[in-house]
């Protein structure tokens, strides 16, 4: 869904001054720089980021952002559009977190010890989804994945038993709606006379892929 | 099929070879490139970190002009003056650290003016950035919020594309400053460049889009239903060279329409639709009557506060039609009803298509009258004053006559610039240059100076404050050095005269630190070899103006105006536009 899709999409569904948390997902050129003016687009209106994650998306040598903040729609669609005007930054799409399918990452170093005398390993694993990245004699890793809520649980069923690191990646989103960059990117390349479009193996299935 | 390919190779080989290929050191590569996009005129300032790049001007002295300013503020400044009354891309050079940073005034003047400017800063050694080595300050960054784009060069390889790419980025879409900074190892590497090419196309970056013409349809049926139709221009007409198909517009519609200042002689002060200046200190019946029009064109403007006053009491009762070649615009302080994207070029003469020919007789004899209540309740007390002192008005009316509307005026910023912008008269396009957005005193005499360079065959006469006056007068060096010849109008009220204004109005005449004493100006200009005199009497003033004008070469005119005048209309801040005071 374009931004301008988007528009008519949301007006008549949405609460528009009402904040929530939206998702952005920016598709640009992988360059030095580019998030620092990315970053700036925020903090010039100060506007705190709850959570960036920068990587390789769909297409190779296009990267992806995935910016998560707290505003109201008019601010988002503002500051897309800001994003979207700078020189490398192909395009943007913002998201409610209906729209779209994420997942954020966390680590839970705990005593093995502790965890093996006053809790089952297995009572954990089951009730949260856990898995055991590393056991060792004195500290088990766990890790899980899944949306903020379900990270938060574990480190709340931890806190007894002595948390000893606790670390959670930003959110990863993949568009519900979307049918990936590939279309998209050989418009932005049309214009281009003798550039070859970038090949990619889903060209010829991104329907079956992305349809969801 | 490995036969193919080698064919293919070969091909591609004898391609490769059969193109001139340059070989010199990353210095000559930049500035044949710079020859390449047309540019003629450098201003600039030489420095360690760039003197591998000066080292190879030596020898382009016959292509290149480089105009030696006296501070990087005053370089970036003319470069925008030049860009401003040419139309062309402005180019300077800095060095690195301090030449760097000084740049960064003209960047965000320039980045919110929408001016095109290329400019190169040098760089310390590549293997010594983030060292915090002699004169490295990370320019890049500390530009990145004021610059369209920069780029940090590291290898002279990429001088050429880089280079392609600024000149297409800056001048493109809706212009604006771009930055290449260029390490020192990049400017004296040895290697064999290819022909340049020049950039036509990024694919992360659109300049303009392809014109969606069911907005252009709504927009002309709201135009055509409309009984008080209202059009708001900016400098996008100026910007996008679209002043004769604004003028077709506006001719078939017959519309009223008023300007921001940056938007000021897109078409002729005569126009018989020009209604006049929009804004804080606009005219009388332009601001009232923007609450009482029922659709408002808005055409390559961006509502600025100035512009808009009190944004919750604007124009609620219009619609909004906005053109605007950055989207990023439409609907970013006012939410536009129809919004057409696009180059003002391109979507002008559609939409002239399509709406009828009007007169809106009885919509423009409402502002003929706002406008006659103006002429009596302000504009001749201060075109034709009756007290001994000497207004702004009446230096700009007598300025009216002797030049004709022909002469390029660049301004600085204050009273003096609002009143020249109310004032001056101007037959052309690009006559009118000021900082609009950025509001950067000291901007005038630079400008001037790189005015005088991209209208060579004008007139150039800039109108400066006493105030303004002192912040960039080292630039008086450069025109001495060069012969620049700018008519220098210093309107000396010993004041800061636009704060001390608002101090009288809103902070009961406590005048805090707005009193400033100057030096003998014309003493000043003398010690530079510049031609000058001071007038304080009435009297003189006109043959003092002619004189300034007539004389061969540059020339500075101080004319002390009255102490505790005021710029009326004014639009008090958080006021709505229809609140606009005549006293």
């Amino acid at each position: 869904m374009s931004t301008e899709d988007k528009i008519k999409y949301t007006e008549d569904t949405l609460d528009l001054d009402g904040k929530q948390e939206y998702t952005i997902t920016v598709y640009a050129e992988n360059r030095i720089g580019l998030l620092n003016r990315i970053a700036i687009i925020f903090s010039k209106r100060k506007i705190n980021i709850e959570s960036l994650n920068s990587s390789a998306s769909e297409i190779d040598g296009i990267h992806r952002f995935n910016i998560v903040i707290h505003e109201g729609y008019e601010v988002v669609r503002k500051l897309a559009r800001q994003i979207e005007k700078q020189i490398e930054v192909l395009k943007v799409y913002f998201n409610t977190n209906d729209e779209i399918i994420w997942q954020e990452l966390a680590l839970y170093k705990v005593s093995t010890d502790e965890i093996a005398e006053k809790v089952t390993v297995e009572r954990l694993l089951r009730q949260y989804g856990a898995s055991a990245v590393v056991i060792r004699k004195d500290y088990t890793v766990f890790a899980v994945t899944g949306h903020r809520e379900e990270t938060d649980a574990l480190v709340k069923a931890l806190e007894p038993y002595e948390l000893i690191e606790f670390v959670r990646s930003a959110r990863v989103a993949i568009i519900k709606d979307s049918a990936g960059f590939h279309e998209k990117l050989k418009e932005f390349e049309a214009i281009e006379p003798g550039e070859e479009l970038v090949e990619n193996e889903f060209l010829e299935k991104g329907g079956k892929i992305f349809t969801m | 099929m490995e036969a193919a390919q080698d064919t293919v190779q070969q091909t591609g080989a004898q391609a490769e070879t059969s193109k001139k290929l340059f070989k010199g050191t990353g210095s000559q590569v930049l500035l044949n490139g710079l020859i390449e996009e047309g540019v003629t005129t450098i201003f600039g300032y030489p420095g360690g970190a760039i003197m591998p790049i000066y080292d190879a001007l030596y020898d382009y002295a016959d292509k290149l002009e480089h105009i030696l300013v006296r501070h990087e503020q005053g370089g970036i400044h003319a470069a925008q003056g030049f860009a401003r009354a040419s139309g062309k891309v402005g180019v300077c050079f800095a060095t690195s650290g301090p030449g760097a940073t000084n740049l960064v005034t003209g960047l965000a003047d320039a980045q919110i003016d929408s001016t095109p400017l290329v400019c190169i800063t040098g760089q310390v050694f590549a293997h010594l950035l983030g060292t915090d080595a002699f004169q490295e300050t990370d320019v890049i960054n500390i530009t990145t919020p004021v610059t369209k784009w920069n780029y940090q060069v590291t290898d002279a390889n990429e001088i050429q594309e880089v280079l392609a790419k600024a000149f297409y980025i800056a001048k493109s879409g809706r212009p604006g400053p771009v930055l290449i900074d260029i390490t020192k190892n990049a400017q004296i590497q040895i290697e064999e460049f290819p022909e340049y090419v020049k950039c036509n196309h990024i694919r992360s970056y659109r300049p303009k889009p392809k014109i969606r013409v069911e907005y252009i349809e709504q927009a002309a049926q709201l135009i055509n239903a409309a009984k008080k139709p209202f059009v708001l221009f900016g400098q996008g007409v100026i910007l996008g060279k679209a002043e004769e198909e604004f003028k077709a517009f506006i001719d078939k519609s017959g519309i009223p329409s008023a300007w921001t200042i940056m938007g000021e002689g897109a078409i002729p002060t005569s126009h018989p639709l020009n209604v006049g200046m929009l804004g804080m200190h606009g005219n009388y019946g332009p601001n009232v009557l923007t609450n009482e029009a029922d659709v408002i064109i808005a055409i390559g403007m961006r509502f600025d506060d100035r512009v808009t006053g009190r944004l919750d009491k604007y124009a609620k009762q219009a619609k909004i039609v906005h053109l605007d070649i950055d989207p990023a615009e439409i609907d970013k302080n006012v939410k536009a009803d129809v919004g057409v994207w696009g180059d003002c070029k391109e979507t002008l003469p559609l939409l002239t298509n399509l709406v009828n020919e009007n007169k809106h007789n009885e919509w423009l004899a409402v502002f003929r009258d706002y406008n006659q209540q103006e002429i009596d309740q302000v504009i001749n007390k201060e075109l034709y004053p009756e007290g001994d002192e000497i207004t702004m008005g009446e230096v700009l009316r007598n300025l009216n006559d002797i030049c004709g509307g022909e002469a390029v005026i660049v301004t600085d910023v204050g009273q003096h610039q609002m009143v020249a912008c109310r004032y001056a008269k101007f037959n052309n396009t690009r006559s009118n240059i000021t900082s609009g957005g950025l509001g950067t005193m000291g901007f005038g005499l630079p400008a001037a100076i790189g005015a005088k360079y991209g209208a060579p065959d004008k007139t150039v006469i800039a109108i400066i404050g006493d105030g303004g006056f002192q912040m960039t007068p080292q630039e008086l060096g450069t025109i001495m050095q060069y012969g620049a010849e700018v008519k220098i109008l210093i309107l000396n009220n010993r004041f800061l005269g636009m704060v001390r204004q608002w101090q009288q109005l809103f902070n009961d005449k406590r005048y805090s630190f707005v009193n400033i004493t100057s030096p003998d100006f014309v003493a000043l200009a003398k010690a530079y070899y510049i031609e000058a005199q001071m007038v304080k009497e009435r009297e003189k003033l006109r043959t003092a103006l002619e004189t300034m004008i007539n004389h061969k070469g540059s020339y500075l005119l101080e004319v002390m105006v009255g102490r505790e005048n005021n710029v009326f209309p004014m639009v008090p801040q958080g006021m709505s536009v229809s609140e606009i005071r005549l006293k």
